[in-house]
């Protein structure tokens, strides 16, 4: 017998793809998004984004060093994590609001329950919401865009006269990277070209959120209502690239569909009923929650053992 | 350590309701929202625990068995009825700011646990050092939680300017969220704390019987089993002093199956 059979076990078949590959190529898709952001509200943006990517990466470093894990943050995977909660943050917040959340966001959401692929939430919007919870002020205190420094969101919740061109545009106030819906779906076709991501889930969710909008936000279909609604807060954003995430959604296909149902009820309650105009983040963070339960009993069957008979 | 010490040392330590035996939480978690809260309600807790082991212990052999939880709530509630009153009447701030909570001691199981598992069946001395260590473990805890929470959550510790005045109170460690995390760290690193000695103590134990087993080994004889016959005896090291004698007589008395056993079981060296 010669030596040439190799025993191994599966998988069998590998893809070229690698996480950090993955991870780098969504940091590319963001950057339209994040240019426009540095470009509409000026270069102190630079320092709340760049200061949330430094905290992720080092906070992942150091823990990852002291708890003599193997290092690896060359995956991409903490400083995506740091861009994402950047792009999240308002853009005149101060540079230490940007390291909170990175610690917060490494350290509480992501290592603490295992690292890469153990999260059981986003960590950017889990240390975004945290953020938000402790220092609202500063969170809801947007630099002003135009002649308002209300987010256009807020703008419609009060009543107040829209311009659907701009929030299309993104030149509207709000956080770095959630104003600019163009900027967004040029990263969305990146991501959908290269296969990173499937159009199920993203969307699924906007599809239920028109649907939920058009029947409880009281205007009916009103177009410029629904596009407002479309364009506003982050919900471009969050749906391209948060909802998304492998690891916080599920991967049985039945389970995207109610994953992606879930999220457009839960935003559409939020906006429509909740106290504050945005609800995308806390939508996701919920949603996140409930994807083990959703895998659990979406579980494809076998094929094979008869219905009921197969139990594992 | 004797038994009254040992008492203390397991409700601070060994047995920490808060930390170890995770008991009592909704306290725990609702009214550690300042340094002073944490230690009201814990001292709370700590009167009604050594007054109900007390009174517990002093009645254990008139309770029923049938009837002892509704007994032990009687007593418990009779308790914490006394100490509501008289925190309404001495400290009225205090009493508003744990509001509910006190009333609820009557539920808070480290009290009804105690009772159930050590004042009913131990003397009262000792019962009464229980509730003592149980309560200071449990005010304790309160207060690390307490403080940690009001100083990140406020600036202040027991409503005193720590931080720096440009530090922003990162106001989620007073609500909700902030109970579950700081609790979460401090059971971690009590948990990482006791695991360290644990490990120092067992290492040092084996060093010891490291250095110790040699001497050991020269002392005990080298002893065949089961499988010698009773011819070995004479050349064995033991000579038939380790039990194979009666392995050798038995065996010659033709019982030879039985015996084998005997020596497997209680004839080999440890």
């Amino acid at each position: 017998m010669n030596n040439k059979i190799h025993i191994s076990s599966s998988p069998h078949i590998r893809s070229k793809i690698t996480t950090s590959k993955l991870m780098y190529l969504v940091i590319i898709a963001l950057l339209p998004t994040t240019i426009f952001g540095i470009y509409n509200f000026g270069p102190r943006s630079l320092i709340v984004l760049l200061s949330s990517i430094v905290s992720c990466v080092l906070t992942e470093f150091i823990y990852q060093k002291a708890m003599h894990k193997p290092v690896l943050v060359k995956d991409g995977s903490a400083a995506l994590t740091g861009l994402l909660l950047g792009l999240n943050l308002p853009a005149n917040a101060p540079w230490w609001i940007g390291v909170l959340g990175g610690v917060f966001a490494i350290l509480v959401v992501k290592q603490v329950f295992g690292g890469l692929g153990q999260n059981f939430m986003n960590p950017a919007l889990g240390a975004r919401c945290f953020l938000l919870i402790s220092f609202t002020s500063i969170m809801t205190n947007f630099p002003q865009i135009g002649s308002s420094s209300a987010t256009p969101l807020a703008a419609l919740k009060a009543g107040e006269a829209i311009n659907t061109k701009d929030m299309l545009l993104g030149f509207t106030s709000g956080t770095i990277g959630e104003t600019s819906v163009i900027a967004i779906l040029i990263g969305a076709i990146i991501l959908l070209w290269f296969e990173v991501i499937d159009i199920v889930i993203p969307g699924i969710y906007i599809l239920t959120f028109v649907i939920f909008i058009a029947i409880f936000g009281g205007h009916g279909l009103d177009p410029m209502f629904i596009t407002a609604h479309l364009c506003g807060g982050g919900l471009m954003l969050g749906a391209w690239f948060m909802a998304t995430d492998y690891v916080t959604s599920p991967i049985t296909p039945k389970g995207r569909i109610i994953y992606g149902v879930l999220l457009g009820v839960l935003t559409g309650l939020f906006r429509i009923f909740g106290s504050s105009a945005e609800g995308v983040s806390y939508a996701i963070i919920i949603s996140n929650v409930f994807v083990p339960l959703i895998e659990k009993y979406t579980m494809p069957r076998a094929f094979g053992p008869k219905k009921g008979g197969a139990k594992s | 350590m004797n038994k009254y010490t040992e008492r203390l040392y397991n409700g601070l330590i060994k047995e920490n309701p808060t930390t170890v035996m995770l008991l009592g939480m909704c306290p725990t978690l609702a009214t550690t929202t300042s340094l002073i809260n944490g230690i009201g309600m814990g001292l709370c807790t700590l009167v009604v625990l050594v007054l109900s082991n007390i009174v517990i212990s002093l009645l254990r052999k008139i309770i029923p068995d049938e009837v002892r939880i509704p007994a032990f709530i009687v007593v418990i509630a009779s308790l914490v009825t006394i100490v509501q009153f008289l925190m309404e009447g001495y400290f009225p701030d205090l009493s508003q700011s744990l509001g509910v909570y006190i009333p609820l001691i009557v539920v808070n199981c480290i009290i009804l646990g105690r009772a159930e598992a050590y004042a009913s069946k131990h003397s009262v001395g000792l019962s009464a050092f229980d509730g003592i260590g149980m309560g200071l473990g449990f005010t304790i805890a309160l207060g690390i939680l307490g403080g940690v929470r009001e100083l990140f959550g406020n600036g202040t510790i027991a409503g005193m300017q720590i931080m720096p005045k440009g530090y922003v109170p990162i106001s989620i460690f007073v609500l909700q969220p902030g109970a579950f995390f700081v609790l979460a760290a401090l059971i971690a690193l009590v948990t990482y704390i006791m695991s360290k000695r644990e490990q120092k103590k067992r290492e040092k134990a084996a060093a010891e019987a490291k250095t110790k087993k040699p001497v050991k080994a020269k002392a005990k004889p080298q002893v065949q089993t089961a499988s010698c016959a009773p011819s070995d005896c004479a050349g064995c090291a033991a000579r038939g002093g380790c039990g194979v004698q009666i392995f050798a007589e038995t065996a010659r008395a033709g019982l030879r199956d039985n015996a084998s056993k005997q020596i497997v079981n209680g004839g080999e060296p440890a």
